[in-house]
């Protein structure tokens, strides 16, 4: 099985030196940071707010927030992980205001037993994604990752999309390992059993709503 | 193992980390039980087709917007730091 690998981009230079360079007064330094990361914090904050005008103010205050605080990042975690955790935290907020709910929140309680167990068994064509063009494949991936709860897509985007370890996710959203594991797999399977009634197999159904 | 058993392991068999004792039992029970071998292989897919179809991808003129923006909130911030210092 293909172990899954990492999105970001592993640049030439030492995080760290960069980092200390933009301590000390170095935008350029700064500079190459936004550059490793800024696709990578798009696209999860495109995942949690779904508009893209918030998403391109996360990414701006985000990097801004990570700027005026870069003091008090002290290296015990990876850069990556604490400008992640800030893009996070941005990005709840602007969907909390977009959507006047109070209630959005990483550790909201989301015990519905929907998808917790597999409902539709069906198996897929053998190439469920050339059944769609490339963009109707895009909106029903969109479509469906939408309908997650957000505490769900934010552990699904930084788990299986970045490609980020179980510990590391844990440590961005502030929520146990047990916790990302539990919200990971009922995300996976919610997907899964969405995903189905555009993907299944004809010899089940006719593969389309 | 019963099949819950088998969807309570699933993540971790999908990321390769569990054991090899209890890799041979879930490997055991997907071979007799079809209804769990279609949830693995479906949820396989699933991750797969999310993470080979980037759905919001960052375009370079955007890209390169959001840069200039940044740096430059990014040089304001720093120069209003050392007026006050």
């Amino acid at each position: 099985m293909q172990t899954i690998q990492k999105r970001t981009e592993e640049g030439t230079t030492d995080e760290m030196s960069l980092v200390q360079a933009a301590k000390n007064g170095d935008l350029e330094a700064f500079s190459e940071l936004v550059r490793r990361y800024d696709r990578n914090v798009f696209r999860i904050a495109q995942h949690i707010t779904h508009n893209e005008e918030d998403a391109q103010d996360v990414v701006q205050d985000a990097f801004l927030k990570a700027y005026q605080n870069l003091e008090q990042f002290q290296g015990n975690s990876k850069f990556y992980t604490w400008l992640v955790r800030i893009a996070v935290n941005e990005a709840l907020m602007r969907l909390r205001k977009r959507r006047s709910d109070r209630t959005v929140s990483l550790d909201e309680d989301v015990e519905t037993e929907e998808g917790s167990m597999p409902r539709e068994v069906a198996d897929w064509s053998p190439n469920p994604e050339q059944i769609y063009g490339q963009s109707e494949l895009g909106d029903i991936l969109k479509k469906t990752i939408q309908g997650l709860p957000p505490g769900f897509r934010t552990v699904f985007v930084l788990r299986d999309i970045e490609g980020l370890s179980t510990e590391e996710t844990a440590e961005m959203l502030g929520l146990s390992v047990p916790a990302i594991k539990s919200r990971l797999l009922r995300a996976r399977l919610q997907l899964r059993e969405r995903l189905a009634k555009y993907f299944k197999s004809k010899k089940n159904g006719d593969g389309q709503q | 193992m019963k099949c819950s058993d088998f969807l309570n392991e699933l993540s971790d068999y999908l990321d390769g980390r569990i054991t090899e004792s209890l890799k041979s039992e879930l490997d055991e029970h997907l071979h007799w039980c079809h209804e769990c071998h279609v949830v693995f292989n479906t949820t396989r897919q699933t991750i797969e087709i999310y993470r080979d179809n980037q759905i919001y991808e960052l375009p370079d003129p955007l890209r390169i917007r959001l840069h200039e923006a940044i740096m430059t909130k990014c040089r304001k911030s720093r120069d209003a730091k050392k007026k006050i210092t």
